[in-house]
């Protein structure tokens, strides 16, 4: 093992430095290597007169990262032995903290109690895993190929499932029906093309996996697929291959994690500006694949404007622009044939984005009134309370002494109501001049409205939300509660019947379907566009005293979105279709939108190779 | 549906409301502590917010922009004339003004009538309703007093008090402004044709839902029917209702139909007279004073029965491409025939559920009978026999010649006054009858054969019976079913025969469908064979025609009772 750590350490990593010069990838190899060392597939190459000896050490993510629930295993709410919430780890602002008002509030909304558990298994039960289906002749020429794979069930479960709450509920207590047979790891767009070129010889089943937060059951595998299915994991396709100073582009392997690219880009000095909330764990691959939307697209944009070019595998051959002109009129663009094909046509091998200086300025804020500055996101007050349970203790007498001054000053002397009041968090970026220029105005604004700026603190915590709501539904699942969160986008004429509506819906539903106690139902708009906004809902509840929680939790999922078409929201914003809202698609897009789909499907992949079933 | 037991329904479990007035004081009625049920997510809001929220709203925004566009003028001018409708249409609801007409009205209904019932457990299902949506209130229209008689009894029963769409009564000014006070809004007839008319009025009615203001009542069968037979349903306020659900302004929306049944109604005289084309008694407030006179006499028992809250939602399921309003202009007002054709079906199962519920008083059945005895014995005898206001009696001194003009009319109106009591029950009789019609018409035993020629009188009569559109099959199925229930007809799987007594049946079913006059009496007394039945149908129709032509002149409501789809076959018929 300490041989195999030196090799690693010696053989690996510099090979990295030379190409990226990070200091990032070292600690989390380093982390990795030291700890997880016994989780090695090796190869020992043909080529034995090379002395390099090759040693893969895959990042199993499943060793950093909850095999049952959401982010990383060092990171979760707990309730302390004072009955406290706490949130564990080192990695976020509120890590270490002690949450004071989370419990009341958790106990509260959804009349949970701690001492009602539902504990999650401690272990995989290994033998509900169905056992691989195996393709010899793939097998034996995939071997040859020296490209790395597995077969371990920990590898396979993993690559099985997004986290959609009925995935993680499976994980949990339950067991799913079909998974991948097997892992690949290509490290390099040649080698996708070797193990599609195979995977077509010998009909077998690719589903490309990036970082697997998907929330869509894209996924999950169809049951009824008899073929092999190999699940071909991008994550050693993570390099920056070259930075363009001059057109302000980056080229990078489709398989880099979110937060990797941000940060390898931010030591050159440049960012790329997206960032979707999954973004430490979602891949460039896949916010192709899925049509992604960043938080800070007032700026930026989304997805589909950061592209320059993308390169695609798929069982034709590969598919690329012949240039990187910044526009093209060339028919229809044919990267809209790759956005958002959710992993049915090929796998984005690399991308070409557009990168930005890193903003020398940022400053959140919260505020009452709408504007468009980097990101903008408007909470109604079920949230607003939500984020303030999120509250961490404070230390010193004089803060807290502090904190009571402001509250009756807003309270008392403005007289808001905490339970009417609704806050709108800003985050304004650019040049120094031009934030504080911007900030003024929307102040200004706000003040005509009666609104009142809410200072920088706040507004970081509404932002924080948005990474921690995650854990936080990992914790409601050991006590009963079961949540999601789903999107929209809906013009702006819409978007308050929308809310209400959908929130309203939701609430009868439960009633309707036996749940005991009143959901948790809201919503905030966390994009504006100019001709209308995203909106995103959360909704969970307490299943105590339902047999079948999950199935009465689709039930209304699928009621609100019922909801959502018929108040003229679309079927998705950003997360895709996937095959939990794939019923809805020909509403959505026509008969003759499907057809258009489905002849592109039969040229591109006419075995269906890429046989994970989303979209058609 | 129409057919059940009508003589049951709402007589269980009714409550009395007048019982516990006569024992308590009517002045400490007037100022009880009245808690309402409200809409849950209501926003607190008076009718002057409510105003100027119209006024303000997005829609008349557009709206405004678009007409200074079209016109060539400042968008003040509009802005002023909206404002003027609005003054105009608007309620001004206000508790004082609630209690005081509590008041009078307690006085005034303990006088006139003996009994108010209302069926206990429609009120615990409009509690529950009120809450959880807005609501829109669908009673039928039988008289001047329906609206104040429902608002009574809410207000008895701390239900929130509706606004109520009111027609005509501007003129007097005092009433119209103690009843804007409790909750009436007027809308004049430009509805249709004026579009800023239209927009304040629908703005309005869409914020009074969205706000959860108040429930809102208005008839769908747009007037009274003057007939005691339900009209065709009249669309505008349905539409606005449902354009706002379909926009999704509002979540969901609760119908509730509402039958109000009056043992002799109020206005019962006024009705014959405004049916024999006798001008219209202008609404004034000398004539109301003229009316006081209502007071001392005896009107019995009046029945409401609240039906079962329908959800608008539920109705639109399936029936409505919701995504066409994904794609149009917020504000396009213009329903597409889709929604047109589920507005007329919404309609008229309304008022198939207000017939459901109708209590069909002992008289009525007599006034049914009654009616063919006219025909065949009584009026034989009509130098004996009289009949005066619903009451069989020898007539007494043979009166003079000299006002032959007046008797006439005086009989005029006795039979009028008796078809139109008999005409409440017609909703039970109508399809059995077209189905026995139609057996007599073809003379054969298929059920097919008959079929299509009871669709065809089905078609023939729609808009003179409510008729649930494209449900002609089952309604035949029904109406079959009915005639083997009284043993007129025998029915196997293809064929329908006629048993030995269903010729009489058949006779008495068809008769009531009589218009009350002498020409057809004398004809149908020969019998029935096809010929003459054909002859009777044509009678029928150009007798109740000519009636309806006469009334054109000065009713709105005869206007439309026979179509000109109608008359064109009536007249190819009889070439």
């Amino acid at each position: 093992k300490e041989l195999n750590l030196f090799w690693f350490v010696h053989c690996v990593v510099p090979k990295r430095n030379k190409r990226v010069c990070s200091g990032h990838c070292w600690s989390v190899c380093l982390s990795v290597a030291g700890c997880y060392i016994n989780k090695m597939y090796y190869l020992m190459p043909d080529d034995s007169t090379n002395c390099f000896v090759y040693i893969f050490t895959f990042l199993n993510r499943q060793d950093l990262l909850k095999w049952n629930g959401w982010g990383y295993s060092d990171s979760k709410f707990i309730f302390n032995k004072k009955g406290q919430a706490e949130f564990t780890g080192k990695r976020y602002r509120l890590s270490g903290m002690v949450l004071p008002a989370l419990r009341e509030w958790f106990e509260k909304t959804f009349g949970a109690s701690l001492e009602h558990k539902t504990p999650p298994r401690s272990a995989l039960n290994t033998s509900d895993i169905p056992a691989p289906i195996l393709n010899e002749d793939f097998l034996d020429d995939l071997k040859a190929t020296k490209i790395p794979f597995s077969h371990e069930i920990e590898d396979r479960i993993f690559r099985a499932h997004g986290h959609c709450l009925h995935e993680i509920f499976a994980l949990r207590e339950g067991k799913f029906e079909r998974v991948p047979d097997m892992v690949v790891w290509p490290n390099s767009h040649s080698e996708v093309e070797k193990i599609v070129n195979l995977a077509c010889k010998h009909n077998v089943c690719v589903i490309p996996f990036g970082g697997g937060t998907s929330v869509s059951s894209a996924l999950e595998c169809p049951p009824d697929e008899k073929r092999s299915i190999v699940s071909l994991d991008t994550s050693q396709m993570n390099r920056i291959l070259w930075i363009d100073e001059k057109n302000l582009t980056a080229h990078v392997e489709a398989g880099i994690i979110g937060q990797d690219l941000e940060r390898l880009l931010n030591v050159s000095g440049y960012c790329t500006g997206h960032e979707p909330d999954s973004m430490e764990f979602s891949t460039l691959g896949g916010w192709v694949a899925t049509r992604a939307s960043g938080m800070k697209k007032n700026i930026y944009g989304n997805i589909e404007d950061l592209v320059v070019h993308i390169r695609m595998v798929t069982p034709r051959g590969v598919i690329e622009k012949s240039c990187q002109g910044p526009r093209m009129s060339t028919g229809p663009d044919v990267h809209h044939f790759i956005m958002g094909s959710e992993g049915t046509l090929g796998v984005v091998t690399e991308v070409t984005i557009k990168i930005r200086p890193v903003p020398e300025y940022q400053k959140y804020e919260v505020a009452k009134q709408r504007c468009a500055p980097a990101s903008i996101r408007l909470m109604d007050n079920a949230q607003f309370q939500f984020g303030h349970a999120l509250k961490p203790q404070v230390a010193s007498i004089f803060t807290s002494f502090l904190d009571g001054l402001k509250k009756f000053y807003i309270t008392k002397f403005k007289g808001f109501d905490p339970n009417q009041l609704c806050v709108a968090t800003l985050l304004f970026e650019g040049d120094r001049e031009k934030v504080l220029q911007h900030e003024k105005q929307v102040y200004d604004i706000a003040a005509k409205f009666g609104g009142l700026a809410a200072g920088e603190d706040n507004g970081q915590r509404g932002y924080m939300l948005t990474f921690v709501i995650a854990y936080l539904r990992d914790l409601g699942m050991d006590f009963y509660v079961i949540g999601e969160s789903f999107e929209t986008s809906v013009p702006w004429d819409r978007v308050l019947d929308l809310c209400r509506n959908v929130k309203e819906r939701i609430v009868r539903e439960c009633k309707e379907r036996g749940v005991q106690f009143p959901p948790l139902s809201t919503c905030r708009v966390t994009q504006t566009y100019d001709a209308g906004a995203c909106v995103y809902f959360y909704f969970a509840f307490n299943y105590r005293g339902i047999a079948d929680p999950i199935h009465v939790y689709e039930q209304i999922e699928s009621a609100a979105r019922e909801e959502i078409l018929a108040n003229g929201g679309s079927l998705s914003h950003h997360h895709g279709v996937g095959k939990l809202r794939k019923r809805w698609l020909q509403e959505a897009i026509s008969d003759v939108g499907i057809g258009m789909l489905k002849s592109v499907k039969q040229y591109v992949d006419p075995n269906n190779i890429f046989g994970n079933r989303n979209l058609l | 549906m129409g057919l059940q037991e009508p003589l049951l329904i709402g007589r269980d479990d009714s409550d009395d409301v007048l019982e516990k007035r006569r024992i308590s004081s009517d002045l400490r009625f007037a100022l009880k502590t009245y808690s309402p049920v409200i809409y849950k997510s209501a926003s607190p809001c008076t009718s002057s917010m409510l105003k100027s929220i119209v006024l303000g709203s997005n829609h008349m925004n557009h709206v405004i922009c678009q007409l200074s566009d079209e016109w060539g003028e400042p968008a003040e001018t509009f802005r002023k004339k909206a404002t003027m409708i609005l003054e105009e249409m608007a309620d001004n609801l206000h508790l004082s003004a609630i209690r005081l007409l509590a008041f009078i009205l307690s006085k005034v209904f303990k006088r006139v009538f003996r009994r108010i019932r209302v069926n206990t457990e429609g009120i615990e299902r409009l509690k529950k309703a009120l809450s959880d949506n807005p609501v829109v209130l669908l009673p039928n229209h039988r008289s001047y007093m329906d609206f104040l008689i429902l608002s009574f009894v809410f207000y008895t029963y701390d239900l929130n008090i509706p606004v109520i769409a009111a027609r005509g009564l501007l003129e007097i000014k005092i009433l119209s402004t103690i009843l804007r006070r409790s909750g009436a809004f007027y809308i004049r007839r430009e509805i249709g044709t004026n579009k800023l008319y239209w927009a304040v009025l629908s703005e309005y009615v869409k914020t009074m839902l969205r706000m959860g203001y108040a429930p809102i009542e208005f008839y769908v069968e747009g007037a009274r029917s003057r007939s005691f037979k339900s009209l065709l349903p009249k669309l505008g306020l349905l539409n606005i209702v449902t354009d706002a659900f379909l926009k999704k302004e509002v979540a969901d929306v609760t119908l509730v139909p509402i039958s109000i049944t009056y043992e002799r109604p109020v206005d019962e005289t006024l009705h014959a007279h405004d049916l024999l084309g006798l001008p219209k008694i202008k609404e004034s407030m000398w004539a109301l004073f003229k009316a006081r006179k209502i007071l001392g006499q005896d009107f019995g028992t009046s029945s409401i029965h609240l039906g079962e809250p329908v959800s608008l939602k539920a109705l639109v399921q399936g029936d409505v491409n919701l995504s066409q309003y994904n794609l149009d202009h917020r504000y396009c007002n213009l329903p597409s025939q889709e929604i047109k054709a589920f507005l007329h079906h919404t309609g008229c199962r309304m008022i198939h559920l207000q017939e459901e519920n109708m209590v069909i008083s002992p008289f009525v059945l007599v006034a049914t009978i009654l009616m063919q005895k006219l025909i065949c014995s009584i009026s034989l005898h009509r130098n004996i026999v009289k009949i005066d206001n619903g009451k069989t009696m020898l007539v007494q001194e043979q009166q003079a010649d000299s006002s032959t003009d007046k008797h006439l009319m005086q009989y005029a109106v006795t039979v009028l006054t008796c078809s139109m009591y008999r005409n409440q029950i017609l909703h039970i009789f109508v399809r059995p009858a077209l189905a026995a019609m139609a057996l007599s018409f073809t003379n054969k035993t298929q059920k097919e054969e008959i079929f299509i020629c009871y669709s065809f009188l089905q078609d023939l009569f729609s808009s003179e019976f409510v008729f649930l559109p494209g449900n002609a099959k089952q309604d035949f199925e029904e109406a079959c079913h009915r005639l083997s229930e009284w043993g007129a007809v025998q029915i196997s799987k293809q064929n329908i025969e006629l048993t030995e007594t269903g010729p009489l049946v058949i006779f008495f079913i068809l008769s009531i469908f009589q218009p009350s006059s002498f020409l057809i009496f004398r004809y149908h007394n020969d019998g029935h064979s096809f010929l003459l039945m054909f002859w009777l149908i044509l009678y029928l129709i150009i007798v109740w025609l000519l009636i309806k032509e006469k009334e054109t002149i000065k009713g709105p409501e005869s206007s439309r009772l026979i179509s000109s789809k109608n008359r064109t076959l009536i007249k190819r018929r009889v070439k």
